[in-house]
């Protein structure tokens, strides 16, 4: 590995990042899957930091799961996401940021849709005004939210309690990190890094102790793949592929991931806990499984949270061997408080 | 009118019409922006198809031009035209006086690292078509250690739109196949794999090479294109490909990837294109006034070019060009008074 090939890289895909003033929406399923990183999210640039982060109970889906499943047409996802920038317009916002991957890649497909055919945002924008009588604004900046807590890793790790690092040798904790799909393939230039070697999640780890491994199935889709899950029959795709990845990061003996997509932890969670049952095999330390987490449960762990308001007793994976090499004090009872 | 004329470039086109119109009676400057001549043809070892020394091929240019003046490590800064004189102003303050000028600026290589799913310096185990060209030279190159296992992958950078890049390179299929070869020889025991597009064997002697590559050198020819390039724990090189013709997707371990660069543009042809008051085509090589009757020649009087500065050549055509840009230019001085 040449780090200074990947250094080369990453200078030429820099997003500039707002410092403040967003309006938030929030993802479908995160909400169910890990519902604390939305939570603590908010918690960490209203009250941590003291950041103007809007959000509204109006909002809806972004229609990225209907719309990827093939149920509603392109016209009809452009009409939610319009009713969307509508809310962001009428609150009085400019810069957009999104909680879900799937939402950012179509907030990115539309707006750049629409740059190219402006007679489709002519029509979306006539079927808002037909359907609800309302006006939008573009945003003037779309975020996804990593890009927010990437732009804001030094401020965290400045304000740490933990570091990613083990605590009886000091070795910096092994990571993989997993990006989301849609964060950055359709668009290079609209992701941090790019494509090819994103530095959004890895940006993170280096400002917080731990160190990247790069294996060769990185790249892979996660097992979620939408049809791939959703499409019962299809489910054994879903399974091998997140089986391939296990198999191909194995050797370099990671420590946890950290993902930045709703569907990649939950999967990457859950089928290691199948694969276990199906093939009696368990990754990881001790055959304890790898841990699983997004980058806002990690960013509250470095902070200092207690890792059951973070939401860590509902992942499949245990996280506890974990928080113990971290050095992380909390108390086993509280696993199951409500 | 007096009988000078200044070549821009001192690669193989440049010096084939440096000597040629010396020996038609010609004053000849060489202006080079590069501390020596030679060009791409300094780095390469051996010639396609037959292998011909590209050492000694270059000694051969150089002779007919070791007395005509030349100006290393410079480019021209300003022309100026009065009646049918260029004045041109050199960035050494040299200025010439001539009557006509030819372009032979050739090309640059295809920066590999644009392709970033190939991971060109970023794994350490992956080098270009001139990298391994060097190392025929050299025998030395930290990143090839007796490898096992090797692929070529073909149409780097050409034929690629996301690239900016639509046009052929005409050269690196062939070129990949020598170098397969080449490495089959030095290392007898490695499995070799081109992962090609289409393989256009189009000159004499090609096709021959190419089967002899298959039959007695037993590479491996896999039409797909490679999709990624990641390393494994030990720092061996997985690939992903696609092999269309039996419609599977593949995955290889290996110890050396090849990139077949193709040429472009070199980055300061627009620059010179507008000191000199000509044009440049979509691709961003020099437009000729009409490409199948007057190829040498541009479109404003006493402009002439030779070699790649208008598209990719092989090196017999660019030697071949240069030679008739030598006589067009002759025709268009002895008309002048």
């Amino acid at each position: 590995m040449i780090v200074n090939g990947k250094q080369k890289i990453w200078s030429e895909y820099q997003k500039d990042i707002p410092d403040d003033h967003y309006f938030y929406v929030r993802s479908c399923i995160r909400q169910n899957f890990f519902p604390a990183s939305e939570k603590i999210f908010l918690d960490i640039v209203q009250n941590k930091l003291g950041l103007d982060f809007f959000e509204t109970e109006h909002h809806t889906t972004c229609g990225g799961i209907a719309y990827h499943s093939d149920t509603i047409p392109m016209e009809t996802l452009m009409t939610i996401v319009a009713r969307q920038f509508a809310l962001m317009t009428e609150a009085g916002y400019k810069n957009y940021v999104a909680s879900c991957i799937t939402s950012f890649g179509i907030y990115t497909e539309i707006l750049e849709t629409w740059r190219h055919f402006p007679e489709l945002e002519a029509k979306v924008r006539e079927n808002l005004w037909t359907v609800t009588k309302r006006e939008f604004n573009k945003p003037e900046y779309l975020a996804h939210a990593s890009d927010v807590i990437y732009k804001l890793r030094n401020q965290i790790a400045s304000a740490s309690v933990n570091k990613l690092v083990n605590k009886e040798t000091g070795e910096p904790l092994r990571v993989v990190d997993h990006i989301g799909c849609h964060y950055s393939k359709m668009f290079p230039s609209k992701g941090v890094g790019g494509a090819e070697y994103p530095y959004v999640l890895t940006g993170m780890i280096e400002a917080w102790g731990g160190e990247i491994i790069d294996y060769p199935e990185r790249r892979h889709c996660c097992g979620f793949g939408f049809r791939q899950y959703l499409v019962k029959a299809n489910r054994g795709y879903s399974l091998s592929n997140t089986h391939k990845k296990f198999e191909s990061m194995k050797p370099f003996k990671p420590d946890m991931i950290i993902t930045n997509c709703p569907g990649c932890p939950y999967f990457l969670d859950r089928w290691q806990y199948v694969i276990s049952e199906m093939e009696g095999k368990t990754y990881g330390e001790n055959s304890q499984g790898i841990p699983v987490f997004t980058y806002e449960e990690v960013a509250g762990l470095v902070l200092g949270y207690d890792p059951w308001d973070l939401g860590l007793q509902i992942h499949q994976t245990g996280v506890e061997p974990l928080l113990d090499k971290m050095g992380i004090v909390y108390n086993k009872a509280d696993k199951y408080k409500l | 009118m007096n009988k000078q004329v200044l070549v821009i470039g001192g690669g193989p086109a440049g010096l084939e019409t440096a000597g040629q119109l010396e020996n038609l009676g010609y004053k000849v400057y060489i202006v080079e922006k590069s501390d020596k001549l030679g060009g791409h043809l300094l780095k390469w070892d051996r010639l396609f198809p037959d292998s011909i020394s590209a050492a000694e091929t270059l000694q051969k240019l150089l002779e007919p031009v070791v007395h005509i003046t030349t100006f290393l490590g410079c480019e021209v800064v300003s022309v100026n035209k009065t009646g049918g004189h260029f004045y041109v102003q050199l960035s050494n303050e040299a200025t010439l006086s001539v009557s006509s000028i030819v372009v032979t600026a050739g090309f640059s290589l295809f920066s590999a690292e644009k392709k970033e799913e190939y991971g060109y310096n970023i794994y350490n185990r992956v080098v270009t078509s001139a990298d391994i060209e060097s190392y025929f030279k050299t025998k030395s190159d930290d990143r090839i250690q007796n490898p096992k296992s090797i692929g070529f992958v073909h149409c780097v950078g050409s034929r690629d739109e996301k690239a900016c890049n639509k046009q052929c390179s005409k050269v690196c299929c062939i070129t990949a196949v020598k170098q397969a070869c080449e490495m089959k020889e030095l290392y007898p025991e490695a499995d070799v794999y081109c992962f090609y597009m289409d393989l256009r064997m189009y000159g004499r002697g090609y096709e021959d090479l190419y089967l002899e590559a298959q039959s007695q050198y037993g590479i491996r020819f896999i039409r797909g294109r490679v999709s990624e390039v990641a390393e494994d724990e030990t720092g061996r090189l997985v690939i992903k490909a696609e092999d269309t013709l039996s419609s599977k997707p593949l995955k290889i371990t290996l110890d050396l990837l090849v990139l077949m660069v193709g040429m472009v543009k070199n980055s300061d042809n627009e620059k010179l294109s507008s000191l000199l008051n000509t044009r440049l085509g979509d691709d961003g090589f020099f437009q000729c006034a009409n490409p199948i009757l007057r190829s040498t020649e541009g479109e404003s009087e006493g402009i002439f070019f030779a070699g790649a500065s208008t598209g990719p050549k092989t090196l017999p055509e660019s030697i071949n060009e240069a030679k008739a840009s030598a006589l067009a230019i002759h025709g268009y001085l002895s008309k002048q008074k």
